[in-house]
Parts: C-alpha cells; structure tokens; sequence
C-alpha cells in the first residue's frame, strides 16, 4: 500500500479464506451483544415500571389522595399531605427559578450576545447545573435554615428554584437564537422599543420552545429529593406554611421505604407510581413538542 | 404628507472599517428618490442611518447631521421616536411569525399601546388597500397568520405594516429583490402611487426600477456619492465616468 | 480619461411604470391623523428599557451570586473540620461521631470504588445501546427505544432506591450472590455474609441509573462522525463492525471517554438509591458483599441528626469536598465531549 492511504483506511485485516470467517463471525456476535446490551438497558425500565404498577396500583384509592399518614401501626391512610406539599414547593421553586431563568437566558441571547460576559454566565450556569443535589441541600441550609432557625417550606423551594435555573437558561438563549434577527429588526423598524419587541415578539416567537424548556426543568426537580431533607424536611401532618416544615412526595416514600412497616412500604410504592406518571408525562410531552421541531424553534 | 431630508456630511462605520464617507444630499419631500450602486457600496448602511436603524448593530457608529423636516434626528429626537416617523421595507419579507395578518399590519400601533379597536380596523384596511393586498386577504385577516403567505404577498404585508403606522418617509431597502416578476411590478406601481403621499427612498440593485419608479437617483460607490441627479440625467448624461461605466455594466 | 460622452443608453427608457391600481387611487385620510398624534406623544421608553435591560442583566449576574455563595457557604461551613482535622481528613479512616473524630477516607473509598464498579458495568452495555441505535437499528424502532433510554434517565433516584431496595436486593441476596460466590468465590471479593445490602448492589443501581447518560452522549458523539468516514471503510471491504470499530469508534474516541467521565461524575454526586442500598457503614472491607459508605450517603443520612458543630462541619466539609471534584470531572467531560461535537446540532436532552 503506497503512503497516500492514511492509517484509518487501511483494511482493518489481511484478506484470506479464515479471516474472512473470523471476520464475520465477529460482525454477528458484536451485532448480538448490541441487540443484548439494549435489551438489557431496557429490561430495567419495564421492571421497575411494571413493579410500580404492580405494588402501587392497587394503594391508590380515594383515602390516598386524601388522607394523612395514619399513625404507626395502623392500616389506611395516604399520602396526601405529602403530593399537596409537593405542589407547593415546585410551585414556589417555579415562580422563583422560571422567571430568573428566563431573564438570564434573555440576558444572554439578546444583550450578551459575542460578549465574554455572556460566556461566563453560560459557564457558570454549567457549574451550576453540575452541582450534586445534595450539597444544594447543605447550602440553602446554610444560608437560610440556620438563618431562620427552622426548616420552612420555603427553603425547599429555593433549593429547587436554583437547580431549575440553568436548565430554563440554556433553553430560553437557545430558543431565542433560533429567532431570525430580521424579525427584530422589523419590531426596531417599526420604532418598538427594545424590552417590548423582546417582550412581544422574540419570547412571543420562542415561547413553544421555551415552555418545553421549563417542563423539563419542572421534571426534574420534581423527583428531587435530597435537597429537601434539610430545608423542607417533611411533615406528618397537613400544613400550609411556608415558613413551616413541609411534606414533600419524594421525600416521604423515602422516609417510607427505609421504615420497617409494611404499611408504610404500601404507600411508598403507590406515592411512587404517582411521582413517576408525573415525570413521565411531562418527559413524553416534552418528547413530543421536540419531535415537532418546537424545540428547532420551527413554527 | 411626506417631509424631506437633508444629510450634511453623513459618516458611518462598522467597528474600525469606515462604510459611509461624507456623505451630503437633499431627500425632497413627496418625491421617490432611488439609490443604486454595487454590492457593498454603502447605499444600505446610508438608508439604515436614516431611521437610525444602523445603531442596532453594537459595533456601529455615526457622525454628521440627518435633518428630517427640521428635527436633526441625532441630537434632536431618539432612535425609536424617529423610527415611528419612518417606515422600513426589507430585503426579505420578514412578517411576525406568530401574528396573524390583521395582528401584523397593526403591530407598529398594538405594540405601542395603540387600543381603539375602531380605528385600529380602519387603518388596518386602509394600509391593506394601500398595499393592493387587502382584496386577497380580506377574508382570512385574523386567521391566516403573516408567515403563511407567499413571497410578494409578505412582502405587501410589510409595506402595509409600515404604511399603518402613518409615516412620514417610507425607506425601501431593495423591497423587490427576493421577489418574482409579477410581484415586482405589483409592487413598482405600489411605490408610484406612494410616492404622492410620501417621501420615498428606494435601494436597487436594478436600474430599470430606479428609471421607472424615482425622480432623482444617487450612485455610491465604495461609501461615495459620486453623483446624484435627476434620474433621467443619471442615465441619459451622467457627469462621472464611474456613474456612466457603472450604467453600461462595465462594472457592478 | 475621456469624457463622458453623450450616451443614449438604450436598454434604460425611463418611462412611466403601467398603473395596474389606478382604479384605486390611495386612500389617505385628511385631516389630522390620529395614529400620528397617538405616536408622537407616545414615551421612546427609554426609561422602561434601561430597567428592563437592568433587570435581565441582574438576573444573569445572579447566576454567579448563586455559585458564589454556595462555595463561600461551604466553605465558611467547613472551618471548623478544617481546624481540627487538617489535610489528614481525607485520608483517615476513623469516623467516631461519639468521641468527635471524623475522617473521610472511608467514604472516598465507598464512593470510589461503587462509582467504579458501576462504571465497569454501564459503560460497555451503554456503547452496545448507542452502536446499536446509530448503526444498527431498523429506522422504526430507533425512536421507541431510544425514547425509553430518555425516561429511564427521567426516574427519579428515590425511586430507584425504592424498587433496588425491595427487588434488586432480594435478587442480589437470593440468586446472584450464591452464584459469585460459587464462581468467584476465590478471589476474596465475593465473600462473608450477603444480606443483599452492600456494595455489589449500590454499584448494580448506580450502574443503571448512570446508564442513559453514557448512552445519550455516546449517541451524540457518534452521529458527530461524518458520514463519509463509515462510507470510506465500507468501501474497503470492512465488515459492519470493523467500518464501526475503525470508522466511528476510533474517531469519537475521545467523546466516549467525555461521555464515560460525565457519568462517572453523575455518580459520585448520585445520593437517594445509594444510601437505600449500600448499608451505610463505614467500614472498607475486601467482599463487595458487605455494607459501605459513600460521601454523599454520609451527608443524607446523618446531617440532620449530627449534633455538635464539629461533626456537621465534617460532613459540610465532605460537601464540599464532593462539590470540588464534581466540578472538575464535569468540565472535563464536558470539554472532551465539545472537542469531539463542537459544530453538530445537539438533540435535545
């Protein structure tokens, strides 16, 4: 072989009548461990969503969605506090982390743009998001639990609200670049102040994308639970405070799961089934609007 | 009714590369005034400065004085107060995505807190009809959005968006370019109407539009003006040999 | 340079345009136009647009307050560990809250050693996923599977913590346990009591949960080797697996090693599942069968009961320890992986 043909496109083998064999021999069984491996990648999932079903179905009734735990030892109960509780605190973690998200992610895709400061907000927005959930919990336990001197609902939600943050960043300056800049200039042209042609028409224009965005942010901190075991805490009972501890759906099939009762195993296995149809459909939904190019900023 | 311009010694640059050197004209009112020249000749960047749309770019800046009707619109008025008083046609058509038609023609007065629901009708068909678009949209305003259309009917569309917000000036920056034929003229014979109502300054790449649309032309050449004329004198007896090689195709 | 001469130029007739809407002559209104009036007294809101541009701004700039302040936070935390233990924490292996004596080193081994072993067992099924749905899998099946591989990423850990706990456990306990210990009894890994609680199942889980990232990545990485690359080695003669062996693994090498490290950084982070299965004893022992500890196991299990200052200051320390080194193994991944896709659109993920 002259020296023209670079290394990588030599023929891997001599050809001759065993190494032809070998050859495909090796192409079929390497074909084998992949079909394999993706079974055994998916073997898992259809376990775990089928235990699910199988161990929780059955617990969700009507005492479930609206019932507090019953005291040790007793049958019944549900889980109720926990799932309203849970609704609070992502709700409180949304109204923070969405609107900042969005902001930052507008800072950088409409004011930042080339800028070098633009790329440290991104880069920091990376290391943010690399952030274990945990040491977010001993943060914001750090600097607002031992603060108040009490574990609050409201701490839960800050932790939460930060970790939503980069995600709705990166998906908000994304979305925003696919805009095409002749439109901004039409709202320029038309002597449309700069926040309200960003307002009305380039988060107008972005908004599929952009609420994508924040779903996925939503769904994942949904199932969070580390973070909310020193700034949430949890609670038995039924409270609206935010200033108060406050029950957390994760957190409390933790709590469960670890006990010794089986009564209280029941109940994790059902608040479970209920945390994962939450996630999955936000997860399909997102999956869907990608599918139909929203995510490519399509229209 | 339209208002002229006068431009005084016009500089402008990208960054460190100059693109406009003192430049100096009179825009007459009421007249179509048309700008022809090469590719990269500066007659964009000189039509943007008109309605201080050069300034969207951070890297851009310029000197000199631009007089519309007797506001020098650097020192005297705001970047989005002039672009009220000055409609901008595009290259490419480039309606809001997400409005529909009705929604696009009223944007410049919706997005600046216009509420008349009466009025905002009214000038919407008129603009349309303004625009010869309203006979083949009447029936779908609010329902069509702006995207939907084809090529020379955006292309309308944004001259009707622009002729809502009852300018002063109407700046066309090559309107016809990305077009077909038919919508061309459609929409040559739209600026020769226009122009009875206002100022008009039309770029071109094509001297044949220049000639049948516009009373005086003016020829850059590398941020230049070499000569600006009666358009018919532009392109019977030019002065410059530049203006003259530029018309018989030599160059450009 | 002559001068310009008299020239007719014929191709130009400067003629009226045809009138096609003279018919409908213009329609312009008399009088005063209100639009006009109404634009003119409208603000240029120059004012609305230095709050908003401030706000966004401020928004932006809170990112970095927020990273700020989480270190500054645990490392003001950590003083005290820092004092009374010195660089000497991370390498003891006493862990005696009773007497006030913390070392780390137990838990870096747990952590290490389960996010390894993990690794060893998700990374080559992970590559068998992604070369299986980039080279091989049939058009209509690509989407359903690497679909699924989307919402195994989406399973919360607690979740996972909960069916290991109660399937993965009595599995590991009743029919994987004996078999190793049958099999590679011999080499001292897989001795001692098996209550199925222990290392070997932390790393089962983990291996799962780290799974979906690995493969995501890879995938990306993969579809990132232009197309003509396969094509050159087809056309050699290659075999389906040497044109991907030699075409596309080779070439995306170091993307894989990106995608291999960024789920060794999810790992050592991962907290919920582990501390469900692994035991949470802080002991290093030789069988993969007995319980362990991990870093961020530690901190979930005994931050809230940790009763004097000096014992929540070692484990804030251990905070900050896992938020260091998450930090650096993330951004090396993330720079290998860029190396390799800088340019290609990017799936959502």
């Amino acid at each position: 072989m002259n020296e023209m043909q670079n290394n990588a496109m030599r023929p891997p083998v001599r050809p001759s009548r065993t190494n032809a064999v070998v050859r495909q021999a090796s192409d079929w069984v390497v074909t084998g461990l992949a079909v394999l491996s993706t079974f055994l990648v998916v073997a898992p999932l259809v376990a775990i969503l089928t235990y699910l079903i199988y161990r929780g179905a059955s617990s969700l009734n009507w005492a479930f969605f609206t019932q507090v735990p019953a005291p040790v030892g007793e049958s019944g109960g549900g889980m109720a506090n926990s799932i309203v509780g849970s609704a609070v605190i992502l709700g409180l973690a949304s109204s923070m982390g969405i609107p900042v998200g969005i902001a930052a992610g507008v800072y950088l895709a409409e004011y930042a743009r080339g800028k070098v400061l633009g790329q440290a907000v991104r880069f920091t927005a990376d290391v943010l998001n690399g952030v274990p959930s945990i040491v977010m919990g001993i943060a914001i336990y750090a600097l607002i639990v031992m603060q108040q001197k009490h574990f609050s609902a409201f701490s839960g939600g800050v932790a939460l609200a930060i970790m939503m943050v980069p995600t709705v960043t990166r998906t908000t300056e994304e979305m925003l670049m696919t805009v095409p800049n002749a439109v901004r200039e039409a709202g320029y042209g038309l002597g449309v102040p700069k926040w309200r042609t960003i307002m009305s028409i380039s988060l107008r224009t972005a908004s599929p994308g952009i609420i994508t965005g924040c779903m996925l942010a939503f769904a994942r901190v949904a199932g969070e639970t580390a973070p909310l075991m020193f700034t949430a805490f949890g609670n038995q009972f039924w409270s609206a405070r935010l200033d108060q501890p406050m029950a957390a759906l994760p957190l409390q099939i933790f709590v469960y799961a670890i006990s010794p009762f089986d009564e209280w195993h029941r109940l994790a296995w059902a608040g479970a089934l209920v945390l994962i149809v939450l996630i999955m459909v936000s997860v399909t939904l997102v999956r869907v609007a990608a599918s139909r190019g929203i995510m490519k900023g399509n229209q | 009714m339209g208002v002229g311009i006068q431009v005084e010694n016009l500089n402008a640059w990208y960054g460190s590369n100059q693109s406009l050197f003192d430049i100096s004209l009179h825009i007459p009112a009421n007249h179509a005034t048309a700008l022809i020249g090469p590719s990269g000749c500066g007659k964009s960047t000189f039509v943007r400065c008109l309605n201080r749309m050069h300034e969207t770019n951070p890297i851009a800046r310029a000197t000199g004085v631009v007089r519309m009707g007797d506001v020098d619109i650097y020192k005297e008025s705001s970047p989005v107060e002039i672009r009220r008083r000055v409609g901008m046609v595009f290259q490419r058509p480039n309606p809001f995505p997400t409005m529909s038609i009705y929604d696009n023609v009223a944007s410049g007065l919706k997005l600046n807190g216009f509420r008349n629901r009466r009025v905002l009708d009214e000038v919407v068909e008129r603009s349309l009809r303004n625009a010869a678009l309203w006979d083949e949209v009447k029936d779908d305003l609010k329902k069509k959005s702006g995207a939907s259309l084809s090529g020379g009917q955006q292309q309308r569309l944004c001259i009707a968006r622009a002729l809502a917000v009852d300018p002063e000036v109407m700046l066309m920056d090559e309107p016809a370019s990305a077009l077909d034929p038919i919508s061309t003229s459609k929409i040559e014979d739209l600026i020769f109407q226009l122009k009875s109502q206002y100022t008009i300054v039309i770029v071109t790449h094509n001297m044949q539009q220049a000639a049948r649309v516009a009373e005086k032309t003016g020829f850059f050449l590398n941020g230049h003006l070499v000569e600006f004329d009666q358009t018919h004198k532009i392109f019977t007896n030019p002065h410059d040999k530049r203006t003259e090689d530029y018309i018989t195709g030599r160059f450009g | 340079m002559t001068e310009p001469t008299n020239v007719r130029i014929p191709h130009i007739t400067v003629s009226q345009p045809s009138v096609n809407i003279a018919a409908e002559a213009l329609e312009v209104p008399t009088g005063p136009s209100p639009v006009r009036d109404f634009l003119n007294r409208r603000s240029s809101g120059r004012v609305v647009d230095g709050i908003f541009g401030s706000a966004m701004f401020l928004a932006a700039i809170s990112i970095f307050a927020i990273v700020v302040l989480i270190i500054f936070t645990l490392i003001h935390g950590s003083q005290l560990s820092i004092h009374a233990f010195g660089w000497k924490f991370f390498v003891k292996e006493i862990w005696d809250p009773v007497n006030g004596d913390f070392g780390a080193w137990t838990f870096i081994y747990g952590t290490v050693v389960s996010s390894l072993l993990a690794l060893a067992m998700a990374v080559p099924l992970a590559i068998g996923v992604a070369v299986f749905l980039t080279e091989m899998c049939p058009k209509p099946l690509r989407t359903p599977i690497s679909f699924l591989t989307e919402l195994l990423a989406a399973i919360p850990s607690v979740v996972y913590g909960l069916w290991a706990l109660f399937i993965l456990v009595p599995i590991m306990r009743d029919r994987v346990g004996p078999f190793l210990t049958k099999t590679l009894g011999w080499t001292g890994f897989f001795g001692g009591d098996n209550f199925g609680i222990g290392m070997l199942t932390a790393s089962v889980i983990l291996a799962i949960m780290i799974l979906p990232i690995i493969s995501s990545i890879t995938r990306d990485v993969m579809l990132a080797v232009p197309q003509n690359q396969r094509e050159g080695m087809l056309a050699l003669g290659a075999t389906r697996w040497e044109m991907i062996r030699t075409g596309v693994l080779r070439n995306a090498r170091i993307g894989i090693v990106g995608a291999v490290i960024l789920g060794l950084g999810r790992a050592l982070g991962e907290t919920m599942a582990v501390t469900m299965v692994i035991g949470n004893r802080p002991q290093i022992v030789k069988s993969l069968f007995a319980p362990g500890y991990t870093l961020a196991s530690v901190v979930a299990n005994e931050f809230t009961e940790a009763t004097d200052d000096t014992y929540v200051s070692a484990l804030v320390e251990i905070g900050l320890a896992l938020f260091l080194v998450t930090i650096v193994v993330n951004a090396i991944a993330r720079m290998l992986v860029w190396a390799v896709t800088r340019g290609t659109p990017s799936r959502a993920h």
